[in-house]
């Protein structure tokens, strides 16, 4: 699936040689994201520089009928930038420069490339703070972030990626250079074309600039830990902090086996013999720091919580949340391969949802590890498998299906942050009805007729 | 007994990696050059794809690998615990037999240095010997002005200024074969002496005998040791590591023993793994396990005996100290926090953190001589993170760290001196009252 001569001096002719590769060493490790078990080889890499390369890159392609793929870090988690057969990849870790901060508007300017930890760290030189922790910030890009919508540990008090994306600058698949949104905290002029590209996993246009909001950085927080005999008293306990008025930022539920592959991993004092374990944190002003840690400490205990413990300081804090930003990655220690899903659920179903899994688990004769941000119903189970064992795949294909119904049954969704990509399209139609399904498909067909834009992603 | 290959290799090992990414922001050549080829998951899927049959050990193949610092920095950032050292080692084995990388000149160095250097102590000191008369007798500093030098290929005239400045005189000559402490003895300890350590430092081996000695260790230290194989298994060569795994464990049979000491983090790091490399050996299997369980960083192994605070300042003024962790020290071996505990309990002597304390320094091995260019960035980043501490004295507990932080820090024209944790130890109980006697 090697591209012609002409094809690869397209490209070169646009981003120049180095920015170009089609070699096997170079465009192997571009065959795949964070996604266990499927890959793809491309048959080219081409990083852009500018927005003027993407526009170019994507009106060559429209002429050579190239399918193209936009891709940051590869740390997304449903396949949305594993590429097509015989795809481009257009990778976009080299436009990866912050462009403004404005802390009189609260907002900041970047490129897609920079990494969601250097957006966080630039706002917080300005007192200021970029909420959503996806478990990779650390190398995940926040134009991948966008595309996909990503959640994370903090999602219960301060939302996801969308609720701080205020303008986007997007290459539509035409090449056409288009912005959406603005600087202002009030502004509907038009449709609300910014959210259409939100989470749309690259296939209606490439992202190449982002305005994001930012907040004032929190003054104080608080991490604990509380550790439970039993997984429902732990939904319990996030059930009543909920029903006390109480909004923490953090409620990271963890089972035993997923608690004990991180403990052998980061050594933070996880405990590894209880059935749950909530990681807590609540931040804001200092005095009602204090005052909501101490009413979720005392939450805990009365609903069966056999022990809670306080973060000793700042240090022990970032270890704990960081120790669970690696729980999915961690359970890779039990068996060669990770299935992780995203299914998410009202709230008030977490325990019944929890329960369902665990018993799907056994009745199948399956590994499973579930975590997940019990405070927003957005759960990981993740089996524990064998790609090379097709036999057992195919059980865990179909304990994932009916986990998938059940999702659907108790109203929640196929997935909370993850983004549908290729992993969970088989469930898409069947969950939003075939009239939304069908518009999505039309709103497909009007920006990008020709379907060269991420095919195969989201649907077929 | 030739050992797996990548395609022989338990596949398991490969299928661990499920490329998640978290590798990515602390390899050092992915910060530099941020393409996937040149990370941890990106080197892994290359080698996935040899053990699937669908690349060969190409020379693209082979250059990556040898890019590839093998600082193991992803091996402490890795959830799922991937043996990336395991991989890298077969990788490079795989390459060496497949001859991915010919050159008439490359394979005569390597026989010349793996081969025989390497493997022969006594020949190794010889050589030693004559290039430390060749810089003492004013030879080098003749050539160096003579431009004689210029008439060396390219390739080795940017070597020569790195030629470490070899000692005079060998751990041999330095340390007795054994030596017991003056108060009656708890442990019995051996001492391993190294190859660049013994030619270049060979005062840090009788640092770290006094200091055991002052911690009531009887030493061992036979005067004739072989190289332990780290090279070899770092370079391709696994037979010969396996062949120099046994020699040792033959020297220092592990159950006459306490601990067995090793004070350079390279060589730590591939000590204490013998019993992998020698899992199909029966006749040595079992003993390579006992090996491994009591084999110890000198660091490592004085925290682990509760270290005596010295009753002396190692300096006579106030100094502030900075601590460099020896990728193979912190990654390879997880020791960590020993060192900074030790530099700790010296004396007058207050520790700043080092930023990015440990990302690699360049060094790595042979790294400095095959990929200068990456190795010299690596090292101007290191300098500018220690002149930042303002600190006089850098810390670091490896003979190569040590030589490559000292070139930059000269070349930087930075007053600041490096030294092996245990001789600032060393320095400090020998300034005590009834000091232990100066070598």
């Amino acid at each position: 699936m090697a591209l012609t001569q002409a094809i690869t001096d397209g490209f070169t002719s646009i981003v120049g040689p180095a920015s170009v590769l089609t070699q096997p060493e170079d465009i192997i490790p571009y065959s795949f994201d964070g996604t266990a078990a499927l890959r793809q080889l491309p048959a080219a890499v081409v990083f852009p520089q500018t927005t003027e390369d993407v526009s170019r890159c994507l009106q060559f392609a429209g002429a050579q009928s190239l399918a193209i793929v936009a891709r940051g870090s590869g740390t997304g988690l449903s396949g949305g930038s594993v590429p097509s057969a015989g795809s481009v990849v257009l990778c976009m870790t080299q436009m990866n420069r912050i462009l403004d901060i404005d802390p009189r508007n609260l907002v900041l300017r970047t490129q897609p490339g920079v990494t969601t930890l250097a957006i966080d760290d630039a706002a917080a030189r300005h007192g200021l703070f970029y909420p959503p922790d996806p478990g990779s910030m650390r190398i995940s890009s926040i134009g991948g972030n966008v595309a996909e919508n990503s959640g994370g540990l903090r999602g219960l008090k301060y939302g996801v990626t969308r609720d701080y994306v205020m303008a986007l600058e997007v290459v539509l698949p035409d090449g056409r250079i288009a912005r959406f949104g603005s600087k202002c905290v009030k502004d509907v002029a038009g449709y609300s074309m910014k959210d259409l590209f939100i989470g749309s996993e690259g296939s209606l246009g490439v992202i190449t600039e982002i305005l994001l909001k930012l907040v004032p950085r929190p003054l104080a927080r608080q991490t604990m830990l509380a550790l439970y005999d039993r997984i429902e008293d732990a939904a319990e306990t996030v059930s009543a902090i909920i029903a006390a008025r109480i909004i923490p930022c953090t409620l990271e539920f963890l089972d035993q086996t997923t608690a004990c592959c991180v403990e052998e991993y980061a050594h933070v004092g996880l405990p590894t013999d209880c059935a749950a374990v909530l990681l807590m944190e609540t931040d804001g002003h200092p005095a009602a720091v204090a005052d909501e840690a101490g009413r979720m400490a005392e939450l805990a205990r009365t609903n069966g919580a056999r022990e809670v413990r306080l973060a000793r300081d700042e240090a022990d804090a970032l270890a704990l949340a960081s120790a669970r930003r690696n729980a999915f990655s961690a359970l890779a220690r039990r068996r060669p391969t990770t299935i992780l899903e995203d299914f998410t659920v009202p709230r008030s179903e977490l325990a019944a949802m929890v329960t369902f899994i665990a018993e799907t688990a056994r009745a199948a004769n399956l590994q499973v590890g579930t975590f997940g941000h019990m405070g927003d119903g957005n759960l990981h189970p993740t089996f524990l498998t064998d790609e090379r064992d097709a036999e057992e795949m195919a059980r865990v294909h179909h304990a994932l299906d009916l986990i998938a119904k059940k999702t659907l049954e108790l109203g929640g969704t196929i997935t909370g942050e993850h983004g549908v990509g290729l992993a969970k399209k088989t469930w898409l139609r069947e969950q939003m009805g075939d009239s939304s399904f069908d518009v999505m498909k039309q709103i497909k067909q009007a920006l990008d007729p020709a379907g060269l834009l991420n095919p195969g992603k989201i649907f077929d | 007994m030739t050992g797996p290959t990548l395609r022989t290799l338990d596949y398991a090992v490969l299928q661990q990696c499920m490329h998640c990414g978290m590798c990515l922001p602390t390899c050092p050549t992915y910060d530099q050059t941020k393409r996937e080829r040149n990370s941890p998951r990106g080197r892994i899927a290359l080698m996935r794809a040899v053990a699937d049959g669908t690349l060969d050990t190409t020379s693209g193949f082979a250059e990556e690998m040898s890019y590839c610092l093998g600082c193991l920095a992803c091996q402490t950032a890795c959830p799922a615990g991937v043996d990336y050292a395991e991989l890298f080692e077969t990788a490079r084995s795989d390459i060496e037999r497949n001859d991915s990388q010919p050159g008439v000149a490359r394979r005569f160095w390597r026989a010349l240095t793996l081969g025989f250097l390497f493997k022969r102590p006594r020949a190794l000191r010889a050589v030693g010997r004559v290039v430390s008369a060749y810089q003492r007798s004013g030879l080098e500093a003749l050539a160096r002005r003579s431009g004689v030098i210029r008439l060396l290929p390219a390739s080795l005239r940017r070597l020569e200024p790195q030629t470490p400045r070899i000692a005079a005189a060998f751990s041999n000559a330095l340390i007795a074969p054994q030596e017991q402490p003056r108060a009656a003895a708890q442990y019995r300890v051996a001492l391993l002496t190294g190859c660049v350590q013994d030619l270049v430092f060979p005062y840090v081996n009788r640092d770290t005998a006094d200091v055991l000695l002052a911690n009531s260790c009887a030493v061992d230290t036979p005067p004739v040791q072989p190289c332990c194989g780290s090279l070899h298994a770092h370079n391709g060569d696994l037979a010969g590591a396996r062949v120099l795994a046994r020699r040792m464990i033959d020297l220092f049979p592990p159950d006459r023993y306490h601990a067995i000491i090793s004070n350079a983090g390279g060589c730590g790091s591939h000590l204490r793994r013998y019993a992998r490399l020698l899992a199909d050996d029966p006749s040595y299997r079992q003993r390579a396990h006992l090996w491994d369980s009591k084999l110890r960083d000198i660091q490592e192994w004085l925290v682990e005996i509760a270290c005596r605070r010295p009753a002396a300042a190692p300096f006579a003024d106030p100094v502030t100290l900075t601590y460099h962790e020896s990728c193979h020290l912190v990654h390879g071996q997880k020791v960590s926090r020993q060192p900074r505990a030790l530099l700790r309990l010296l004396p007058g002597v207050s520790v700043v953190e080092l930023p990015e304390s440990s990302w690699c320094c360049g060094s790595a091995g042979v790294y400095a001589i095959t990929q200068p260019e990456q190795a010299d960035l690596l090292l101007r980043r290191k300098t500018a993170n220690i002149v930042s501490t303002g600190a006089a004295w850098l810390a670091t507990s490896n003979p190569g760290c040590h030589l490559q932080i000292a070139r930059g820090l000269d070349g930087a024209g930075a007053d600041v001196q490096v030294a092996h944790p245990v001789s600032l130890l060393a320095r400090a109980y020998r300034r005590e009252p009834a000091a232990i006697p100066n070598p």
